[in-house]
């Protein structure tokens, strides 16, 4: 074993190399996507180690749901029961304000809003360091994700699908400091563009002039502007409001409604009219397509 | 016994790239240690002609594609460290376990440093100090994976 002197380039000839390539690889990278298509392939490349890291909390999941006793069966089946009966009730309600809501806009000759196809999809993994707040789904470019889709949780606005693989696709959630989005206070529909700060509890409405009228509880939701999101999702509620007049403008922070920090099964949404009339996937085992009837 | 021989280096990675994903709950998540880059540092320090540079780039590649994050961020950071280490070997071989321990955690610093470095340059976000949290206990985890390491070269004799 000859380890003194070594075979092939020397050692700072390989840094020097592997240096230039890696800052010639973040600026392809960053600068001009270069690897937008070949990300795919890459993600599928990878995708066994994401499905073997993902292993334990799926095994855990099995077998808590085998060992799930009598009476929490019961108990949760009581609960589902009664959410199902108030939920029902206001559907009901809803369906009526949806036709009054057609007729009035007929009047308006506005066009009405078209419902959307919407997919249950499943959390695999996430990815949350500081620098950048991501997780991946169990949904691909097989089931017809798509770039920049909006993807929700039971509560409101989680982010967007940024990369799309062939099984499964990675979301940016609102709180990554690289993502915007541009909402609308629910009380006065004044516009804001709510920002991530990298941390799960708080998103910064940017450049508020002093004089605006925004007040701590204030609902944001998305304003279907910029045509990522469509619009009126809940997206935060409006936490702390510092008025400064040092400062050029206010200090907003807002709290997403979303719980990120414990997602679990999420809501992919399709526009409609992008697609033709969809059939109700099948409803398999862990996870329930649905499909909204509007 | 011939192919574990062969291939023991790539599957340690491999494994060490799946606990650096592994989902964990959000608590826990800031103290997850190095795992990547102290089995690295393991086979760089006993096996320098075989892991070094060239290796970490190829690993720091794969971390991107795993993390989500541009491509190059991990492979500069893990290039560096491993440089650095390369660089050293004979010396480092000679400390004692707890000594290459701190040794270990210095890389990490330097891991970190470089990553927010980078990341920081790309998109401006401000630093915080529990972005060390995995240099402690990356240290606290080495003489563990070295021993471990150590025991599966000697039994399937790597060189």
């Amino acid at each position: 074993m000859d380890t003194i002197f070594t075979r092939g380039p020397s050692l700072n000839i390989r840094l020097i190399l592997a240096l230039v390539m890696s800052v010639a690889l973040i600026i392809a990278d960053t600068r001009f996507d270069m690897f937008q298509s070949s990300r795919v392939y890459m993600n599928s490349l990878m995708s066994p180690l994401q499905y073997l890291a993902n292993l334990p909390s799926v095994l855990l999941n099995v077998s808590a749901q085998r060992l799930t006793s009598h009476e929490d069966l019961v108990d949760e089946n009581q609960r589902l029961t009664n959410q199902v009966l108030l939920m029902s009730e206001r559907m009901q309600r809803f369906d009526v304000l949806q036709a009054e809501n057609d007729q009035l806009r007929a009047l308006l000759d506005t066009p009405s809003k078209p419902g959307m196809r919407k997919k249950v999809s499943e959390l695999m993994a996430v990815e949350t360091s500081p620098f950048s707040q991501q997780i991946v789904l169990n949904k691909g470019a097989l089931d017809d994700v798509y770039l920049s889709q909006s993807v929700l949780d039971d509560r409101g606005i989680v982010g967007q699908v940024s990369e799309v693989g062939t099984t499964n696709s990675r979301v940016i959630l609102i709180t990554d400091v690289t993502h915007a989005v541009p909402v609308r206070s629910v009380r006065n529909n004044i516009r804001f563009i709510a920002s991530g700060t990298g941390s799960l509890d708080e998103l910064l409405l940017e450049h508020v002039p002093h004089s605006v009228d925004v007040e701590v509880g204030d609902m944001l939701v998305t304003s279907g502007l910029g045509h990522v999101f469509p619009e009126g999702y809940p997206v935060a509620q409006v936490s702390k409001v510092t008025r400064d007049e040092s400062r050029p403008f206010a200090i907003v922070v807002a709290k997403p409604v979303a719980r990120l920090d414990r997602l679990r099964y999420l809501l992919l949404l399709w526009p409609e009219g992008t697609d033709d009339p969809q059939e109700i996937d099948a409803v398999t085992e862990d996870e329930a397509s649905v499909e909204d009837a509007n | 016994m011939l192919k574990v021989r062969h291939y023991s280096v790539i599957i340690s990675i491999l494994i060490a790239l799946v606990l650096q994903i592994i989902p964990l709950p959000i608590q826990v998540d800031i103290y997850r240690p190095d795992w990547v880059l102290i089995v690295l540092s393991y086979w760089t320090m006993a096996l320098p002609h075989r892991v070094n540079v060239g290796v970490a780039f190829m690993t720091g590649i794969a971390m991107d594609i795993l993390l989500g994050t541009a491509l190059g961020i991990h492979s500069i950071a893990l290039s560096l460290s491993v440089y650095t280490l390369t660089a050293n070997y004979q010396r480092l071989r000679n400390y004692s376990v707890w000594q290459q321990a701190i040794i270990i955690g210095v890389i990490s610093a330097l891991y970190h440093v470089v990553l927010f470095w980078v990341q920081h340059l790309l998109t401006g976000i401000p630093f915080q100090l529990s972005y060390l949290w995995p240099v402690v206990s990356s240290m606290l985890l080495w003489p563990w994976i070295f021993w471990l390491l150590r025991k599966a070269r000697r039994q399937f004799s790597i060189n």
